[in-house]
């Protein structure tokens, strides 16, 4: 039963008058469900405070680990401080906007298995837009607070000679980078479709990929830095445009304009992730509970 | 006694139902262990001998750390969002008339839950690590099962603390703000990021005398062969203490919780 209706859904979606009507259908879903959330969160104001809070010192922690390690050295991998904590600012700031965005997605597998998943997909709204809206988050704020925070400490002590196409890289690290890591997020929620309960595989690209970018290319072996620009392409999230402000080589010889490209290739990535997430709800089996 | 190890395996079963999870799991505790491993290794090669550990010990902390986050549970979990959901319904009225201890049963349930998480999610991620790395582990099987001591000890003290947690729900009802703030202390001070012996100072000094050392540090640094002789014993003795006094404050919370529960009938 819920797979025909899965099938209507997606069909109705697929219509090209329809998928445009479908988005905006989505965004104004996605705004009234995130608002519900808010409104309940802000019920219990003490525990939101904590949590936000929580959330800002817990993100905080891995950088306060990076100052531990610096104050044995003062260079990780040839960079410095203030270039780690580039890197960690502008990678944490671009995951802290899609994991507010998005985050809630890895409770997909969750819904699938206790089947309230069907719910959704009985309403008029877009699943995406529900799905990505449940539990909305405010307490996600901190983190991304906090990323900005460490970027903010970074450009004011980087010793870097600014242009404006430097400076141009910073909003376009942080939007193509929270749009590559919302796609992750996607990817992530459509494989949840086919394996349940799987949903730390992908806290491995998200949370993992988060931690790994926040340290330089230069540490890691180099089959796993060709993991992360070839295969899933966190490197564009701030990895590459950072070595053009910062005038550092990238460890696999590509070609300097590579920096430019984060916005298409997360217009790429956000392409194949909603490909992916209509497969994973076309392919969508109800429990029957 | 009969009883409470019926729930032990009880727990010990009920995890080893989530097949698929426990795989997912291993498979991003490796690539964090991976993750780490290298940024250890970076560190290391600039400052070799921190923290009194060769590289190989540093990278076998790395592995170990993610062999046992889980076990003993640094990140939280395991039991408490089903107590704090059990506090907050007025469901653990019914918990409080059965014939059991309330702190007991659920310890129980616990140590089933790290004996599974530490076959189930331990021995895949170390294994790798000793693969992919040069890792210093011992030959000596005494070794071993002192390290295992360590842990079951650390498991103990992870409970006492989760426990605490828990309880806090009868007085605040939703208990996210405290099992974060829980969080926070079993992520920065069980050494899950970085080994407590590298925090410099005042810093190193506290955070290797607060209970969460217990969790990771000791068990790692007993594995490596840095706690013998009277210094286990003395290791020992650190996480016996810790357990005895969180769980004694833990009992003494419940009795102070119970008389709050008023059961409204109906």
């Amino acid at each position: 039963m819920a797979e025909t209706v899965a099938e209507v859904t997606v069909r109705h979606r697929d219509a090209p008058v329809g998928r445009l009507r479908g988005a905006a259908e989505g965004v104004r879903a996605y705004r009234l469900i995130a608002g519900m959330w808010i409104r309940s969160t802000l019920a219990y104001r003490a525990s939101f405070l904590m949590t936000a809070l929580g959330n800002f010192l817990a993100t905080g922690l891995d950088f306060v680990a990076i100052l531990l390690m610096f104050s044995h050295i003062d260079a990780l991998g040839g960079y410095t401080l203030p270039e780690v904590a580039f890197l960690y600012g502008a990678s944490g700031a671009a995951f802290g906007l899609a994991d507010l965005v998005m985050g809630s997605m890895d409770r997909l597998g969750r819904r699938v298995r206790d089947g309230t998943l069907d719910t959704l997909l009985v309403r008029p709204v877009p699943v995406l837009a529900q799905v990505a809206a449940d539990r909305f988050a405010l307490r996600r704020l901190g983190r991304i607070t906090q990323g900005l925070l460490v970027l903010g400490y970074a450009l004011l002590t980087l010793d870097v000679h600014w242009t404006p196409l430097r400076a141009l890289m910073i909003p376009l690290m942080l939007l193509s980078g929270g749009a590559i890591f919302a796609a992750v997020f996607v990817a992530g929620g459509a494989f949840q479709f086919v394996a349940q309960d799987a949903s730390e595989v992908q806290n491995s690209f998200t949370y993992g990929g988060n931690q790994m970018l926040q340290y330089p290319p230069t540490v890691f072996a180099k089959d796993m830095v060709r993991g992360v620009t070839f295969v899933v392409p966190l490197a564009f999230v701030n990895w590459l445009p950072a070595m053009y402000v910062l005038d550092r080589p990238y460890p696999l010889d590509l070609p300097q304009w590579v920096a430019f490209t984060p916005p298409l290739v997360a217009a790429g990535c956000c392409a194949l992730a909603g490909a992916a997430w209509r497969a994973g709800l076309r392919a969508y089996r109800s429990t029957g509970s | 006694m009969r009883l409470y190890a019926i729930v032990a395996a009880g727990g010990f079963r009920r995890h080893t139902t989530y097949r698929i999870a426990t795989a997912a799991g291993v498979f991003t505790n490796t690539v964090f262990g991976a993750i780490m491993a290298y940024t250890y290794m970076a560190l290391w090669s600039v400052r070799p001998g921190l923290g009194g550990y060769d590289q190989s010990q540093a990278l076998t902390y790395v592995w170990l750390g993610q062999a046992l986050i889980m076990t003993v549970a640094m990140m939280g979990g395991g039991f408490e969002d089903e107590l704090v959901e059990r506090i907050r319904t007025g469901d653990i009225a019914i918990d409080l008339y059965r014939p059991a201890d309330l702190q007991l049963w659920w310890l129980a349930g616990d140590v089933g839950r790290a004996a599974f998480h530490l076959l189930g999610r331990g021995v895949v991620p170390l294994a790798f690590g000793a693969l992919a790395f040069d890792l210093a582990l011992p030959a000596d099987p005494r070794t071993w099962l002192a390290f295992l001591l360590a842990v079951f000890l650390g498991v103990l003290v992870s409970f006492s603390i989760r426990y605490l947690v828990a309880l806090s729900a009868f007085w605040l009802l939703d208990g996210a703000g405290m099992a974060q703030m829980a969080w926070l202390g079993g992520v920065f001070f069980s050494g899950m990021l970085l080994p407590l012996n590298v925090f410099p100072g005042a810093l190193g000094e506290v955070a290797r005398a607060l209970p969460w050392s217990s969790l990771l540090q000791i068990p790692a640094d007993v594995l490596l062969g840095r706690h013998t002789g009277w210094g286990l014993v003395g290791a020992y003795g650190f996480q016996l203490g810790w357990a005895a006094l969180l769980l004694g404050t833990g009992r003494l919370l419940q009795a102070a919780a119970t008389r709050r529960v008023v059961v409204q009938g109906g």
